[in-house]
């Protein structure tokens, strides 16, 4: 039920972004993540991004997007 | 701060094996109380490979598990009105009412229509102003954030047929009651990732406070628990109960305030009934005044009735980590994922649901 994945905002108009993953966007909301621009890792679930990671962590994210890509 | 993960499952379990030789010489009983950690440590099939004498026991952390069968009878009650379109997560359609599931209301005709995000809600409603959108907002502190936005929304966009039917639970107040059972074997809790991610550690600071009760959030992936079991193990060998965050990468110090201010904002804190448990006191959220014209049990003049214990279902002593789940003599016979009796074998995340899946023969 509290699945939740790591995803790359690629737009924002207002507090709905466009998100990315391997494969896939879709849209989340992020309203509860104040201050998040585009280029942003955040943790999406049901709909609504619900962090953002570091970008130390987001950099070890992308490297798991790239494995699962090339994978 | 904990070491990182080292990834490599075998030099994870060989730490544990050595922590746990100098625990004092006594079985350990540790208790997760996330439904993804249930799914992960049944899958990776963890159990059969823990030292003899620590044992890994799941609690109520499946909020679809723990719905009531009184809130499914309530909102295929709402179904039956000609204007209504029931909004719900996937995980719901299949949970058993006293009569029936949402999967068979719909079946049966109900405009029951399956979501991913709470919002398609809002744009159904704004679509079809003729017809009253009602989403059945259930889940933890994670999803909580996300109804409570939709709230918020349909108010400042002036919607006026999109309601919210809360079967919201608080993890805190749960971990309370099952900390303060006096026949509660628990001696360390793995607590959810992804419902700290929105609270932060203040929170569970009474389980080591108050009860001594060591506990590690923790992530999902199979050594981010056998992480959090060795930091659990290390705590209890050395006598001491703290909450420590195994899972720093998403959960910061003070979780997500913004998060919380939604929740505050629409919802406030209320007695609600827990499927095996009853009632437990303040430990759901239901709509504030404010905002009772999105209230789906207010507008609707609906009551969501406590559920009668059903005879021989031992799903609240698997809850509380007193038995397995295959020490049900339910389980497996009656009670199957394709005929749920109890809450735990309702959901894929389910405690019996996930040990009838992949730990049977254990």
């Amino acid at each position: 039920m509290c699945l939740a994945v790591p995803a790359k905002i690629v737009e924002i108009k207002g507090a709905q972004a466009l998100v990315e993953v391997p494969g896939n966007r879709f849209s989340a909301d992020v309203s509860l993540t104040p201050g998040v621009v585009v280029g942003d890792y955040v943790l999406v679930h049901a709909g609504f991004a619900i962090e953002r990671y570091k970008e130390s962590d987001a950099l070890e994210i992308l490297k798991v997007f790239e494995g699962m890509r090339d994978g | 701060m904990a070491d990182k993960p080292s990834g490599d499952l075998t030099s994870d379990i060989d730490g544990i094996f050595n922590v746990l030789r100098s625990v004092a010489r006594r079985p350990v009983t540790l208790m997760e109380v996330c439904g993804t950690h249930t799914m992960s440590i049944a899958r990776s099939g963890m159990r059969s490979v823990l030292p003899e004498g620590l044992r890994l026991v799941s609690g109520p952390g499946c909020p679809v598990c723990v719905t009531p069968m009184g809130y499914v009878d309530t909102a295929i009650e709402l179904a039956q009105r000609p204007e209504a379109i029931l909004t719900t997560f996937g995980d719901m359609m299949r949970v058993p009412g006293s009569k029936m599931s949402l999967e068979a209301a719909k079946a049966r005709g109900a405009d029951v229509r399956v979501v991913y995000s709470p919002m398609k809600s809002l744009e159904l409603a704004q679509a079809e102003p003729s017809r009253s959108v009602i989403f059945l907002g259930v889940g933890f502190e994670t999803t909580a954030p996300g109804s409570a936005a939709l709230v918020r929304y349909a108010a400042e966009r002036n919607v006026k047929n999109l309601f919210v039917l809360s079967a919201h639970k608080l993890i805190p107040p749960a971990l309370r009651v099952l900390a303060s059972s006096p026949d509660l074997a628990v001696d360390g809790f793995i607590l959810p990732g992804h419902v700290s991610v929105v609270l932060g550690l203040e929170p569970y600071e009474f389980l080591a406070e108050e009860f001594a009760r060591p506990c590690v959030i923790t992530g999902f992936e199979p050594h981010d628990i056998l992480q959090a079991v060795a930091m659990l193990l290390k705590q209890i060998s050395s006598g001491n109960a703290q909450v420590e965050n195994q899972y720093s990468r998403i959960v910061h110090e003070d979780g997500n305030p913004a998060a919380r201010a939604a929740i505050e904002e629409v919802m406030e804190p209320a007695d609600t009934c827990w499927r095996g448990f009853g009632i437990l006191p303040l430990s759901g959220l239901a709509i504030r005044e404010k905002y009772s014209a999105f209230d789906a049990e207010k507008m609707f003049g609906v009551t969501i009735p406590p559920d009668e214990p059903r005879t021989g279902c031992r799903c609240g002593d698997v809850l509380r980590g007193l038995i397995r789940p295959m020490d049900c003599p339910l389980f497996g016979d009656p009670c199957t994922p394709a005929n749920p009796i109890g809450a735990c074998m309702v959901s894929s995340e389910g405690s019996c649901a996930a040990s009838y899946r992949y730990e049977q023969q254990a």
